[in-house]
């Protein structure tokens, strides 16, 4: 064992894949002085790594997985750790069929080679499966299997070849000390190491260690029971560990994966069996190792009957026999996506957990580029470890989560599919009024937010033949022709939202005012009571927040941004401001409620006895007025494209003001509105962007049709790089595109849901000259326009008006326009409604 | 042949024991349970010789339900009845269970074709008596061999063989008889998924105990986990270097010759 140094530049806790990967890309971004400390010996310490079944579908519908496990497939290829196996993932029920060509066109969208195949092709593959229990696979034939072990063993050994690590196994770590909201040291069992960077790549161990810096990290450890079944006669003769291709069972939620002579079955169909951070059993302790946990028979049995029958003559063999079964523990996140970057609160303590095996180097480097404040190579914002609102970090809330996302794991899970358990947390003060309508709650941030209201329905009748309803179940699943309903009565009087889930942030002091120059794209200096759209950037120029501030005082701004980005944001916003500069989060104390529509005017002016006409109240201006004898400060904004305003108000006085706004608006057509309206009809009509779908790290403010006449002489974040890109010819741009026939080969009209491949009208794959594929951002429907829209990123010599594509749904394609390229809105393109 | 096979629900021991807040259990929430390796080679025994003779293997336990897991262990292997004497959560010792045990033996022979053959562990893993199966042979009149290493089954009777001191002794039994084994009877096989799947459907006897009276005269008043001794590891060098000192450690330990 190595001496402890004394300091370290970056003291990374856990050599699984994801540390060892961690300090190889921290050596090679230049860092010296690192040193990798686990409590268990090398090369494998007893984590989850140890035991993982290390097979790799390269297939996600999160760009951002499917990215972080492509970049991980390089570099195990690079370390000579892959082995290219194929996998089949295969459907016992028709609807599985569906979801396999779901998963197929996915697959096309990413540029992944896959194939929906017939039972009997399976055989062919997998000649030890019985064909008659299945109705066909998909197959991916760039499924492969890795050795993790080895890949972390020779990542680690790079580090310490280039001088650059020590290596401190059978330590274990037992403090993190902060001074002044900063890292200052690691305790370990052999010594205290000084240090101003702490990783923690512990994986189900993470939030006990975050813990010891007084942070949390929402991850909950779970088993997945895993047996190995041996030695098989068929593979005696393979040479290497694998043969044939691995088989997902996936409406049996197993899988089977030829091990060297053996088969290994694994399960995420028991039931599901968390085990607190805590109570995972020490090194000593264990049989195995500590996340080998004992195996519950009673738990799998259900399992072997549903295997057996697929591989009847392989499984069924009675000398082979189960020589290993465990219950292993794995980790799992509320959203499912790994934790990466650095905690709020802590500064230099950063994570890098909850990867499994098939994203961990990818996720190492990310996190090593973000510690060397790189932007990191792949966009990883969705997994910002800082992403989550305290309510979405607690332990129940994470042990909620992953108990109820566990058997989604193989299941057919729809893109708008809501979670069951442990809700509701936050609730507006209108909530008892929307229930009382009927509101259908939709989730963010753990916020019930009404996504439509029921009592809209009579609605449906006056909208009759506009609605562009769904036929197809699929389609139709989590929506509502209501919601097209609500959006068309807003276009006509007017509608009410409930917006209580914007993430507020008071910026003040006197450095105010330069911070927020400082981060913003627009123009932050202007008069008080004026409300400003803009962007904020990475330093390379990639889209890193949309939102609007308010200017309250010559020294106090109001940022305003959405649930999912909120806390991302604001500890975005929090580490780039000056000392003379606070952040509050407000949040948790102001509900807006906004009011769109042609009539929005008349209701307001009513509801407050105040003149709102655009004299006094023009577009882009906020005040206060006093409405149901509240005060309210209301900011002349949309998302929606109509006239009228977000009103801000202490959470504890909302509902007066929503009902005072509802009775002025009775007799003048106001109706509740959801955020099926807000999110998607409304906003997609007008070609307004959503952060996370359309703007993205990825692209640019030129690429998102968002650039500006003028740039501010301020300096702010990513300015060069955004003057660059003014000059350059951008190689994509962002464009709205109409469906123009929905019509399936059954004949039943289908609408897209987002996440499909845009195609020529040959049916070739479109990328652009950066290799990003074209895909749909987002879709819904245009009621106003009578059209379903899609945006796309587009390169260049496509994204040209008129031009005919092809966008792929379930497998089939449908034509489609290019309608819009750039940020034109469709609906009324000269704003005048806006503007009104 | 009829063979009867008792087995014993323990804590499985593969790292530190943790004991129970109370000190009076081995704490079990993150180790799991299963049957002492001596048991295990009981069984497999067993299994052979009805592979071999024809018959039946039961297996029987003492304890509560939760022991049911471990007869299912021992049908997956190939045993083809489970009995369960289902205990109220009392402590059993020796003099108990081998009450219990004989009076289902007698009972069963009274009844239908009885056991021709009893196979126990050396001794419980967790209790370490060493006394349940020579009292149980006791009670029946049965003759009983401990510690044995090699078992040779006929219809007339048994030749069983142990090494004592370097010397291997061998016994004649004839049947009815009581045999404890010990590890390294055999080299048990791992379940198969028919054989896990037949084991889910079999049926398990429950017996109630009778004649029983509990507490006997020991009674558990604390449980102590020994010092483990220091396992000191010593690194024979790293890399390709490491291999000539390698060798001879193993070469040491006999295992290379």
């Amino acid at each position: 064992m190595t001496d402890v140094p004394e300091r370290a530049s970056a003291v990374v806790i856990g050599a699984g894949i994801v540390g060892n990967s961690l300090v190889h890309h921290l050596a090679l971004l230049g860092w010296k002085d690192l040193v990798l400390v686990d409590k268990g010996p090398l090369p494998n310490p007893g984590g989850s790594t140890g035991h993982a079944s290390n097979f790799i579908f390269p297939v996600e519908y999160s760009k951002m997985m499917f990215e972080l496990t492509r970049d991980s497939v390089e570099q195990y290829k690079e370390l000579g750790t892959f082995t290219e196996s194929g996998g089949i993932e295969i459907a016992r029920v028709p609807e599985r069929m569906t979801e396999l060509r779901r998963r197929c066109t996915q697959a096309r969208a990413w540029g992944i080679p896959a194939e929906l195949i017939t039972p009997d092709r399976v055989r062919k593959l997998v000649p030890y499966l019985d064909e008659e229990v299945i109705l066909g696979g998909a197959y991916f034939p760039t499924v492969g299997v890795v050795d993790s072990l080895r890949a972390g063993t020779l990542m680690r050994e790079r580090a310490r070849q280039a001088g650059a690590l020590s290596l401190l196994p059978g330590a274990e770590v037992t403090g993190i000390e902060v001074a002044g909201g900063r890292v200052r040291a690691v305790r370990t069992t052999e010594g205290e190491i000084e240090t101003g960077n702490v990783a923690i790549c512990c994986g189900v161990w993470s939030p006990r260690v975050a813990a010891m810096a007084g942070a949390r990290l929402a991850l909950s450890p779970i088993v997945h029971q895993m047996i190995s079944v041996g030695p098989i006669s068929l593979f005696a003769g393979t040479p290497g560990e694998i043969g044939y291709p691995i088989v997902r069972d996936m409406d049996a939620g197993m899988y089977e994966r030829q091990h060297g002579g053996d088969m290994e079955v694994g399960s995420y169909a028991h039931r599901p069996i968390l085990i607190a951070p805590d109570e995972i059993p020490s090194i000593a302790e264990a049989a195995l190792s500590p996340t080998e946990m004992p195996f519950t028979s009673e738990d799998f049995d259900p399992q072997l009957a549903q295997a057996l029958e697929l591989m009847p003559e392989l499984l069924g063999d009675e000398k082979a026999g189960i020589h290993y079964a465990i219950n292993g523990l794995i980790s799992m996140t509320p959203d499912g996506h790994p934790l990466l970057g650095e905690l709020p609160g802590v500064r230099g303590l950063w994570a890098a957990a909850a990867s499994w095996i098939k994203e961990g180097p990818g996720c190492g480097r990310a996190v090593a580029e973000l510690m060397s404040g790189r932007v990191p190579t792949t966009d990883v914002h969705e997994a910002n470890a800082a992403r989550f609102h305290p309510v979405q970090e607690t332990r129940s809330h994470a042990r909620s989560r992953a108990a109820e996302g566990f058997n989604k794991m193989y299941g057919i899970v729809h893109p708008a599919e809501q979670w069951e358990r442990d809700r509701p947390a936050r609730v507006s003060p209108m909530h008892a009024a929307e229930e009382e309508l009927g509101a259908v709650f939709f989730e963010a941030a753990r916020w019930e937010r009404p996504h439509w209201y029921s009592s809209n329905a009579p609605l449906l009748e006056k909208y009759a033949g506009r609605l562009m309803e769904r036929p197809a179940e699929w389609d139709s699943r989590w929506w509502s022709p209501i919601i097209n309903a609500e959006h068309l009565a807003m276009r006509e009087a007017a509608g009410i939202f409930d917006l209580s889930s914007f993430v507020v942030l008071d910026v003040s002091g006197p450095g105010a005012l330069a911070g927020a120059q400082s981060l913003c794209v627009a123009q932050i200096d202007v008069p008080v009571g004026r409300v400003v759209y803009t962007s904020m950037l990475d330093p390379d120029g990639g889209i890193r927040a949309d939102l609007t501030v308010m200017r309250l005082a010559e020294d106090r701004f109001r940022f305003v941004t959405g649930a999912a980005t909120g806390m991302s944001d604001k500890k975005w916003i929090a580490d780039h401001l000056p000392a003379d500069a606070t952040l509050a989060d407000l949040t948790s104390a102001q509900t807006t409620i906004g009011v769109w529509g042609p009539n929005a005017r008349v209701i307001l002016a009513a509801a407050s006895g105040e003149e709102m006409s655009s004299h006094h109240y023009p577009f882009g201006k906020i005040g206060v007025v006093e409405i149901g004898g509240i005060v309210v400060l209301a900011s002349r904004i949309s998302y929606v494209g109509e006239l009228g305003w977000e009103l801000y108000a202490p959470m504890e006085q909302g509902a007066r003001v929503w009902d005072a706004v509802r009775a002025a608006g009775k007799t003048r057509g106001l109706v509740p509105a959801g955020i099926g309206v807000y999110a998607t009809t409304g906003r997609m009509e007008k070609g307004y962007r959503s952060y996370g779908a359309e703007l993205t790290p990825d692209y640019t403010l030129v690429e998102a049709g968002m650039t500006r006449p003028r740039v501010k002489p301020q300096p702010f974040v990513g300015k060069e790089a955004y003057l660059a890109q003014r000059d350059a010819a951008p190689c994509a741009l962002l464009c709205t595109l109409t469906v123009d026939s929905h019509r399936s080969a059954d004949g039943t009209a289908r609408y897209m849901l987002g996440g499909e491949p845009i195609l020529t009208t040959d049916g070739e794959r479109i990328t652009d000259a950066k290799g990003r594929p074209s895909y749909v951002t987002s879709a819904g429907s245009g009621p106003s326009l009578g059209k379903h829209l899609l945006m796309a990123y587009l390169p260049a010599g496509l994204a040209v008006e008129g031009t005919p594509l092809l966008v792929e749904y379930l497998g089939e394609r449908y034509p489609v326009t290019v309608a819009v390229a750039g940020s034109r809105p469709l609906f009324d393109p000269s704003n005048e409604r806006v503007r009104a | 042949m009829e063979i009867l096979v008792c087995v014993k629900r323990v804590p499985t021991v593969g790292g530190r024991i943790t004991l129970t807040g109370d000190g009076l259990g081995v704490d079990t929430r993150m180790s799991g349970f299963t049957i002492s390796p001596h048991e295990e080679c009981a069984v497999e025994e067993a299994v052979r010789i009805t592979e071999r003779l024809g018959g039946t293997v039961s297996v029987l336990t003492l304890g509560p339900e939760s022991a049911i897991e471990q007869l299912r262990g021992a049908l997956a292997l190939g045993a083809g009845r489970a009995v369960l004497l289902e205990t109220d959560g009392r402590e059993y010792g020796p003099i108990a269970t081998a009450t219990a045990i004989a009076s289902e033996i007698g009972s069963r022979a009274a009844a239908e074709p009885g056991y021709d053959l009893a196979l126990f562990g050396n001794e419980a893993s967790d209790t370490g008596d060493y006394q349940v199966g020579i009292r149980v042979a006791h009670l029946l009149g049965w003759p009983v061999v401990t510690g044995i290493k090699s078992l040779d089954v006929s219809a007339d009777g048994v030749v069983a063989r142990r090494e004592y001191r370097g010397v291997e002794e061998a016994y004649s039994l004839p049947l009815p008889a009581v045999v404890t084994v010990k590890e390294g009877l055999n080299l048990p096989r791992y379940p198969s998924l028919p054989g896990r799947l037949r084991a889910k459907r079999a049926p398990v006897e429950r017996v109630e105990i009778k004649d029983v009276s509990l507490p006997e005269g020991l009674r558990k008043t604390r449980l102590r986990v020994p010092e483990g001794g220091t396992h000191q590891a010593t690194v024979l060098g790293e890399g390709v270097a490491a291999v000539p000192e390698l060798v001879r450690v193993l070469d040491e330990l006999g295992i290379l010759s």
